[in-house]
């Protein structure tokens, strides 16, 4: 057989139910293509060996009902793996191990699924580039010196690099859904309270989601209804039935009504980005879809409001990294407060620091009117813009980054510049509805480009049809030569 | 708007982060591009609207007041990078 490696999750699945390949041996075969991707740094820590027992375990006890029969996947390390080091990118939690799983993680395992390994991400997940990691920075397979996006960037890169046949990670701005565009993947933000949030090392609680990376639309139906689900756990969990998103998966997407947002079409952006998204309406229409003009008056607004609600949940949820219950502490420091203070100044780097700052100015006394309330209020006008729309369109296309992917230290030093690469990103999350980023094409210098659909709460089925249907109309093909294994 | 660097030195002790003396500057000009970029807020009217508390259309659950978890006390001084047996260790605190 050639190398399975190159199949998608669907057809692994496919073979190892009609048993014409082992869990063992697909579970090899991308423990020697990890062994070979180390340039790319996708990885922080790899669970070999746990992948083959369970691998083992499954063949000699095949149960062919689950949704990944003996499938190995690697995941962000930013979900909490019982027993696996858990480091969230930053040297904070080099070394903590912890002792129970996250619930996505433990919906993944108990459909078959086991451990390959944790994935190099941003630290604390702040990040567009996978450039702030305490572990150093991500290459993009597509391309030498060129970042994979991020935060998701580990994941989107060993996807692509085929190290892992899918993946998981989290979006609290467009972590999934930029990687996966600057990666010609395919990422799926959930609805808000669609997946879990329990044992994933939180960054922006309000904003956070988890959701799958994959290859194919059909990989991520596949991922999502194994990942989701109500989890009693989660406050802000949406308690509803599970559902049957790979069964239920078809092209025909006559009828339904495509919003196309004006606000989306921003100063500067290259006119290949603009003939993609001309590309993704042609392709929709002529599926039977119809495309109609709408607005959403406060995008604009979107990114202010994003700076001042994550940064302020950032800074009271990292606020618990005092030294003393987990993580690292300082050796320096006569007393308490000085222990507390060299611990996160050493522990933590330089962006999250800037965020945390950010965030305790903007809740500090005499300023939390001005800035958190005053966002808070921005982000319901936002919420009201999506509320609008979705009266008259059932989806709404646009571009998933305002550029391809760009060059490691290119905008490192400009946080601004770094920020505004979310700019089609961060809405969907300030108002928690679920979006989608297909890859469609490639810019003139060969890197992919995305799409986005974005979708009505709870609307991810819709999302995944009409994702499934430029996916077959597009003609993508990803180009990677391997470099690395050179 | 402008972060100064007393500014910075005050949100830093809050967030008990202590700070190199020469990285002050150098964040107080990020922070204040930073904080100008944000400034576009207020070119909106919000008198009229009521700030999100929840993106949810769902209200908090309740559960029964019972015992679910526990006994594991083991289990969360494992990670502690300074421990005994049964407590976590801090510098002194009371003279």
């Amino acid at each position: 057989m050639s190398d399975i490696t190159n199949n998608s999750l669907t057809e692994i699945v496919d073979l190892i139910k009609n048993k014409e390949i082992k869990s063992e041996e697909v579970t090899n075969a991308y423990i020697h293509n990890v062994k070979k991707g180390k340039k790319l740094n996708s990885f922080i820590t790899e669970s070999f060996d746990n992948a083959l027992t369970n691998s083992k375990n499954f063949d000699a006890k095949p149960n062919y009902n689950l949704l990944l029969p003996g499938i190995p996947l690697a995941v962000k390390d930013l979900f909490c793996t019982n027993g696996v080091r858990t480091t969230a990118g930053s040297k904070m939690l080099e070394n903590f191990v912890p002792t129970y799983e996250s619930t996505v993680t433990s919906n993944l395992w108990s459909e078959g699924a086991f451990l390959l390994g944790k994935l190099n991400c941003d630290e604390y997940a702040m990040g567009s580039s996978n450039e702030t990691s305490f572990f150093g920075n991500v290459i993009n397979p597509v391309k030498e010196n060129t970042v994979p996006g991020g935060s998701s960037g580990g994941s989107a890169s060993a996807l692509a690099a085929d190290l892992t046949p899918a993946t998981i990670g989290t979006d609290t701005g467009g972590s999934i859904r930029q990687p996966a565009s600057f990666t010609g993947t395919v990422g799926l933000k959930p609805t808000y309270g669609l997946c879990s949030r329990w044992g994933i090392v939180a960054f922006a609680s309000s904003l956070d989601q988890a959701g799958p990376m994959t290859k194919t639309v059909s990989d991520c139906a596949l991922m999502l209804e194994a990942m989701a689900g109500f989890d009693p756990k989660d406050s802000t969990s949406i308690d509803r039935k599970k559902e049957n998103y790979s069964k239920k998966l078809t092209h025909n997407i006559k009828g339904l009504k495509i919003g196309i947002p004006k606000e989306y079409r921003v100063d500067g952006m290259p006119n290949e980005i603009e003939e993609l998204w001309e590309k993704g309406k042609k392709i929709l229409k002529e599926e039977g879809a119809e495309i109609i003009d709408i607005s959403l008056p406060h995008t604009e607004y979107a990114l202010p409001t994003y700076y001042i609600v994550a940064p302020a949940e950032a800074s009271s949820n990292l606020a618990r990294y005092d030294g003393v219950k987990y993580g690292f502490r300082s050796s320096k420091g006569s007393n308490l407060i000085e222990m507390y203070e060299n611990t996160r100044s050493e522990g933590f780097g330089d962006e999250v620091k800037r965020r945390i700052l950010i965030g305790t100015y903007v809740l500090s006394s005499g300023y939390y009117d001005a800035y958190y309330i005053k966002a808070q209020k921005v982000r319901k006008l936002i919420k009201s813009d999506f509320d609008n729309a979705f009266i008259n369109v059932d989806a709404i296309l646009t571009p998933s980054t305002p550029s391809s992917a760009f060059k490691i230290g290119e905008k490192k030093d400009d946080p601004i510049s770094m920020y505004l690469n979310d700019i089609f990103t961060v809405p969907t999350n300030l108002a928690g509805v679920p979006a989608i980023s297909v890859p469609i094409g490639h810019d003139k210098n060969n890197l992919p480009l995305g799409l986005q659909l974005i979708g009505k709460p709870l609307g991810e089925q819709t999302l995944l049809n009409l994702a499934l249907a430029m996916e077959s109309k597009s003609n993508f093909k990803q180009n990677i030569n391997k470099w690395w294994e050179k | 708007m402008s972060i100064d660097k007393e500014n910075i030195i005050h949100t830093a002790k809050l967030a008990r982060i202590s700070l190199d003396e020469n990285k002050v500057e150098s964040l107080s000009k990020d922070l204040s591009n930073i904080f100008n970029f944000i400034e576009k807020l207020s070119k909106i009217n919000t008198d009229q609207v009521n700030p999100l508390t929840s993106i949810l259309d769902q209200s908090l659950r309740t559960r029964e007041d019972e015992v679910t978890d526990g006994g594991i006390r083991d289990k969360i001084l494992e990670n502690s990078p300074n421990k005994n047996e049964e407590f976590f260790i801090v510098p002194k605190v009371i003279e």
